[in-house]
């Protein structure tokens, strides 16, 4: 294969995978898990809560 | 002082040491820098000597002030942030102790070997073979404890900043070992695997993945925790934290050829090093700004509270040089700021603005948490250090732009049959007034690492055995 079109591809793929990421991390479905996932640096905090 | 053993506690143990030798560290490598910035007002301070010449304490005060201050800050934090947010002990304290010697016994080599002119000759990467292997070998068993931990976590996600460490500590790994495939000729002294521009492109592969990876990737993982954690609320957006590290790690690796523009290095390669650091201002930006607008809602905040002042600075900082860091990879515009003092300038907008700014607040903020003190013992210590910091970091910078493009446009100026108007050493001339200010701003910076130590000691002392045994129970932490 010449080694433009391989470049190409690289290129394309690149793209695709930057595009397949917004979508995986902006998608409705996760927020709920990220929102947990960000509350984590304030762990201990609600643990002595809890107590 | 010792942490409770036992699964029910943390491995605090670890992160005082590395904690206070960060502090310890960051003086001395901020002395010497300090004292190569007087060698460069008053040359008469080489004093003739081998050891004290500028050619090799240069080298010592980046290793100190990257692998030993940062390096420290870096182990410390990052130990202390999977502990905290995996809700889990560090999987050995034996492995914990072995990573503190050892990283401490590197660099007691890196002080005796490099004044002594052992050298790679490798920027960044100037320890010779023996330490290197060490080194490696430290950096796995590092390797094996952080990622070890983060494979025990009681929680279900892993927090972003764990990441950021994650891919600190893996591409670290990669850059070193690939960067120091060498030939030993004896003991200190080896010949690298690579050769002409190949080799070019290998050390600044690794060199400016040294400041991807190991000076913004790492310390994007302290921002990540202790921004929120000092801000009291969490992250802005965790969506764009997550784009943030994927787009920066991924275009972050291909940046390096930007040190190598009108080099023996092939024309496409400086092309696409030019390219990604273009590209690399975008992920640059996100996090910055997902960092700031944590914020958003609590800048009053910043009224009262020097530690968050540093570390919004930092980031401050850290907008400012990757923003200069693209524009200056750009080949017309480093045909002007190449090998000129707009380099060191840009340096250490990064590594005073960014690096030991987000360092010595993240570090305020965990010091009394991990020795069982509801704070430091001075705030108003803070304070000032923070003033000495952003004054010594502004006066640096600025008298680095100046004198770059004073040298920049008098080593190009042409007369109009062609030869140089200038001679080196006028441009050497021109610069003194520049050096003059830097050593100012540095000795300003390295006077607040002063004001820290002195606050850092006086917290340490006050600290009870048994407070502290009790700031180690996992849930027990003291608040906030």
């Amino acid at each position: 294969m010449d080694i433009g079109t391989l470049r190409g591809i690289g290129t394309l793929i690149v793209l695709l995978a930057f595009i397949g990421l917004f979508a995986w991390a902006f998608s409705g479905k996760r927020k709920a898990g990220f929102d947990e996932a960000a509350r984590l640096p304030f762990a201990d905090e609600e643990q002595e809560r809890d107590l | 002082m010792t942490s409770p053993a036992g699964p029910m506690a943390y491995n605090y143990t670890v992160v005082r040491q590395f904690a206070v030798m960060t502090v310890a560290w960051g003086i001395a490598g901020m002395a010497v820098g300090v004292f190569i910035a007087a060698q460069l007002v008053w040359p008469q301070l080489n004093f003739d000597l081998g050891w004290t010449s500028f050619g090799r304490l240069r080298p010592l005060h980046t290793n100190l002030v990257i692998f030993a201050f940062g390096g420290c800050a870096l182990f410390g934090t990052s130990l202390y942030v999977v502990q905290r947010t995996c809700q889990v002990r560090l999987i050995s304290d034996r492995l914990a102790a072995f990573v503190f010697w050892g990283w401490q016994a590197v660099l007691v080599a890196a002080v005796i070997t490099l004044p002594m002119g052992y050298t790679t000759s490798k920027e960044y990467a100037e320890l010779e073979w023996p330490v290197a292997i060490l080194l490696a070998v430290v950096w796995v068993a590092y390797a094996w404890l952080f990622f070890g931990t983060i494979a025990r976590r009681k929680t279900r996600h892993i927090y972003v900043g764990n990441w950021f460490y994650g891919a600190f500590i893996i591409v670290t790994l990669l850059l070193h070992v690939v960067n120091h495939i060498s030939l030993p000729a004896g003991l200190f002294k080896s010949y690298s695997a690579y050769a002409g521009a190949t080799d070019a492109m290998i050390e600044w592969w690794y060199g400016h993945n040294a400041v991807g990876f190991f000076l913004t990737t790492g310390f994007l993982g302290m921002m990540y925790y202790f921004v929120p954690k000092q801000a009291e609320r969490p992250i802005y957006s965790y969506r764009l934290s997550i784009v943030h590290f994927w787009a920066l790690i991924t275009i972050y690796i291909w940046a390096g050829p930007h040190h190598l523009h009108y080099t023996a290095l092939p024309d496409w390669a400086q092309s696409l090093g030019m390219v990604m650091s273009i590209i690399l201002l975008v992920p640059s930006w996100g996090g910055m700004i997902n960092g700031m607008m944590t914020l958003s809602g609590a800048w009053h905040k910043l009224r009262t509270d020097p530690i968050l002042r540093f570390l919004v600075v930092a980031l401050a900082f850290y907008g400012m040089s990757t923003f200069e860091g693209p524009m200056m990879a750009i080949k017309t515009v480093n045909a002007l700021s190449h090998y000129t003092d707009w380099t060191i300038g840009h340096v250490h907008s990064g590594a005073l603005g960014w690096v030991a700014m987000i360092t010595i607040g993240s570090t305020y903020h965990m010091l009394p948490r991990v020795f069982g003190r509801p704070q430091m013992h001075s705030v108003g210590a803070i304070n000032l250090h923070f003033w000495l910091a952003t004054v010594g970091t502004v006066l640096y910078i600025t008298a680095m732009w100046v004198n770059g493009i004073i040298q920049g446009l008098m080593w190009r100026a042409v007369n109009d049959d062609g030869t140089l108007m200038y001679s080196f050493v006028e441009a050497v001339q021109a610069s003194h007034a520049g050096y003059a200010v830097r050593l100012l701003g540095g000795g300003c910076f390295a006077s607040g690492m002063l004001v820290m130590a002195w606050n850092t000691w006086r917290t340490v002392r006050a600290s009870e055995p048994a407070a502290a045994a009790q700031a180690a129970y996992i849930g027990q932490g003291v608040k906030g």
